[in-house]
This record gives C-alpha cells, sequence and structure tokens, in this order.
C-alpha cells in the first residue's frame, strides 16, 4: 500500500511533458524522470493546453458578454461579469493613480484567468487523469497553477513589466538612483544596491511560488484524501473544498492585487 | 518539478490574453458601465426636475387661484356698487319723475283757474250790465260804458 501511494502521489504531481529526451529524441516522457532528463527544451503540454484554455475561455465568454452588453438593465450574464469588471476596476483605482491602459485590462486578465486556473483543484482529482488514462494519455494534470512554470511565467511578465515602467517613468538613471540611492544615501551604496535588488527580485519571485505553493498544497491535501476509503473521503473532502472556494478566490485576488501594487510602485516617483 | 519552455509559452499566451481582453473585453465592458452611470445620473437628475418644475406649478396654480378669488371677490363688490348705484339712480329718477308730474299737474291746475276766472270775468261784464240795466231801468249801451264796464271787469 505504502509504494502504492506514493507511486499514487507522484503519478498526480507528474506533467504530461513533450519534449527533447537525450535518448528518445522528441518525445513525450515517460516518468518524472525522464521529463527532468529533457532538461529546458521541453514543454508541459497538459499545463500549457489547460491554461490557454481557460485563458480561451475566458476571453471568449467575457467578450461575448461585451459585445452585446447593454447600458440599460442587464441580464444574468452581464450582471455577473459586470461585478467582476466593476471589483476589478475598484481595486485598480484605488490603488493605482496614474493613466495606464494597460493595467486594469491586465488585472482583470490575472484575476480572472488565475480564478479558473485555480478553480480546476476543485474537480475531484482523478475524474481527469482517469479519463486521460483511459484515452491513453498517461500524465494529466489539470490544475496548471499548480505548476510552478505557469506561476512564474506569468510573474516574469509582470517582472518585465515593472521593469519597463520604471524606467519609462523615471527614466534609467533615475531607476539607478532608486535602487542604489536609498534607503541610506549615497554612501552607502553597495549595500543599498544589494538590498534593493533582492526586494525587486523578491517580487515576482514571491507573487510565483505564493500562488504556487498555495495551489500544489492545496491539490497535495485533495490527493492524500482520496488515498481514503472511498466512504470516509467526503468527511474531508467536503470540508476542505469548501475551504478550498476561499482560497482559490484569494489567491486569485492576491495575485492580482499584487501585480497592481507593484506596477503603482514602478509608476511613483520616491 | 522541472523548469522547461512551459514557462515561456505561459509569458506569450498571458501576454496574447491581456492583449485580447484590452482589446475586445474591457473597453465596451467600461464603456457600458460609464453609459449606464451617465443614464442613471441623468434620470435621477431629470426626476429632480420634474420634482422641482411639479413645485413650481403648484405654487403657480396656488398663486393663480388666489388672484382668480381676489378678482372674483372683487367683480362681486363692484356687482353691488353698481346694482345699489342703479337703484340709487332709479330712486333719484323717480323723485324727479314724480315731482315733474307734481309740477305738471299744479301748472295745469294753475291754468284750468285762470281760464274759469277768464269765463267768469266775461260773464260778471255780462251780469254786471244786465244788472245796471235792470236798476237803472233801461238799457245801459254797451258801446257807451264800454270803458266803465272793463274797468268793472278788471277789478274782479
Amino acid at each position: 500500500m505504502a509504494s502504492n501511494s506514493a507511486e499514487y502521489i507522484k503519478h498526480h504531481l507528474t506533467n504530461l511533458t513533450y519534449g527533447n529526451h537525450p535518448v528518445n529524441g522528441w518525445s513525450f516522457a515517460e516518468s518524472s524522470e525522464q521529463a527532468a532528463e529533457m532538461g529546458f527544451m521541453a514543454i508541459n503540454v497538459d499545463s500549457m493546453a489547460w491554461s490557454i484554455g481557460l485563458g480561451a475561455f475566458f476571453i471568449w465568454f467575457f467578450a461575448k458578454v461585451a459585445k452585446t452588453a447593454t447600458t440599460g438593465v442587464p441580464g444574468g450574464a452581464q450582471n455577473f461579469i459586470e461585478m467582476i469588471v466593476e471589483f476589478v476596476d475598484d481595486n485598480v483605482k484605488s490603488v493605482f493613480h496614474h493613466k495606464n491602459a494597460i493595467i486594469a485590462p491586465m488585472a482583470l486578465t490575472i484575476f480572472v484567468w488565475v480564478f479558473l486556473m485555480n478553480l480546476m483543484d476543485l474537480i475531484p482529482v482523478d475524474w481527469i487523469p482517469a479519463l486521460a488514462t483511459a484515452s491513453g494519455i498517461h500524465f494529466m494534470k489539470i490544475v496548471p497553477s499548480t505548476d510552478l512554470n505557469v506561476t512564474l511565467g506569468m510573474s516574469i511578465a509582470v517582472f518585465v513589466l515593472i521593469i519597463f515602467y520604471s524606467i519609462q517613468q523615471k527614466g534609467i538613471m533615475g531607476f539607478l538612483a532608486e535602487l542604489s540611492l536609498q534607503p541610506l544615501g549615497k554612501w552607502a551604496l553597495p549595500f543599498n544596491l544589494f538590498l534593493e535588488l533582492v526586494g525587486l527580485i523578491a517580487k515576482p519571485i514571491s507573487l510565483a511560488l505564493r500562488l504556487f505553493g498555495n495551489m500544489y498544497a492545496g491539490e497535495m491535501i485533495f490527493i492524500l484524501i482520496a488515498l481514503l476509503p472511498f466512504w470516509a473521503q467526503w468527511m474531508l473532502s467536503v470540508p476542505w473544498a469548501l475551504f478550498h472556494i476561499l482560497i482559490i478566490t484569494l489567491q486569485a485576488f492576491i495575485f492580482m492585487v499584487l501585480t497592481i501594487v507593484y506596477l503603482a510602485m514602478a509608476h511613483d516617483h520616491h | 518539478m522541472n523548469m522547461n519552455m512551459t514557462i515561456i509559452g505561459q509569458i506569450i499566451s498571458f501576454i496574447i490574453f491581456v492583449y485580447l481582453c484590452m482589446k475586445y473585453v474591457w473597453p465596451p465592458l467600461t464603456a457600458a458601465l460609464a453609459e449606464r452611470q451617465k443614464k442613471i445620473a441623468e434620470g435621477l437628475d431629470a426626476a429632480d426636475k420634474a420634482n422641482r418644475d411639479l413645485e413650481a406649478a403648484q405654487q403657480s396654480v396656488e398663486a393663480e387661484l388666489q388672484k382668480s378669488k381676489a378678482q372674483a371677490a372683487e367683480l362681486i363688490e363692484q356687482a353691488n356698487k353698481r346694482a345699489n348705484q342703479i337703484v340709487d339712480e332709479a330712486k333719484t329718477a323717480a323723485h324727479t319723475e314724480g315731482d315733474r308730474i307734481k309740477a305738471a299737474a299744479a301748472a295745469e291746475v294753475e291754468q284750468e283757474v285762470n281760464r274759469a276766472k277768464e269765463a267768469l270775468r266775461a260773464q260778471v261784464a255780462a251780469l254786471a250790465v244786465a244788472g245796471a240795466e235792470k236798476i237803472l231801468g233801461a238799457s245801459v249801451d254797451v258801446n257807451n260804458h264800454q270803458e266803465l264796464v272793463d274797468k268793472l271787469a278788471a277789478e274782479l
């Protein structure tokens, strides 16, 4: 049972990876070891498929409603979406006081997309992997936000925007001055630079790891609960799922708000 | 946990989704929200204005009512005054008419009296001549004593 359980957990935590294996060439990895041997020249097909699918769903659904949006009394779907848009817009307006057309749509994209990716966590852990196995796909991880590549990819994109807007708003010298001349003044320049660089790099890392860690841990607990006898699972899985609804929303919200805050800091002059 | 190309794939899809959201999702939705906000504000304004208009209308109705009441009162008073005047005038006219009739009657009576006096005078003259004839036993020539008789008649 013990080795069985370990295998079960490992199976559920392995991505479907396609890449250039030193021995097998371009192929799907048949184990996590093979995936590791592929190095960087590989792609987690399941993460990409689910995240792009969910993102496309978000854009399709919202654009469809936006296209038929009336200024009169809104219908059900429009009402729901307007609620989300207003919620995001309020958050952006309360934190970000500069003019930037990208911030609000990006915040909306992050919030809804991350929420949808997290939401996959609430689908019972065995359903889709079992379906995939039945149709010949060995690995299938359906929660993209439990893949560090995914969360890190988003946070790196945010990081690039932070650097871009810092330089655009303050100039390259202004940005460098901000990094090196505080908090202790010009005589402690190396110390300042070290401190500020760590702070700067911590932003994308913490953004990615926070989301990844929360979702990975949540997924792990669902998997562990799934190891219990079937008649006992509901006693733990139901409370955990209910609690997890809060976590997935909260994590999506935190990712969005921190992105706004970081970009607002990039626009602020000290 | 392997770091691989997924990270780049995710960056690319993130950029694409943000772009699509910026182009097709955010502007129409915020435009619709802003439009509705404007509409609601306008509606509230219109309601406010209608309320103010109603109040003004009520005030003007009240004023108009007051005015017409005053007018009606004035008219009634005028009518009363006029009626009194007419009555007074009628009274005066009646008095005048009465006086005139009385005066006419008096004048006629006078005339009658005068006429009777004339007639009597003429008869007195004849009677006097006849009386004198009787007394004298002879006829009195009227022509001879015309002067005397006329004097007598005039004295009557």
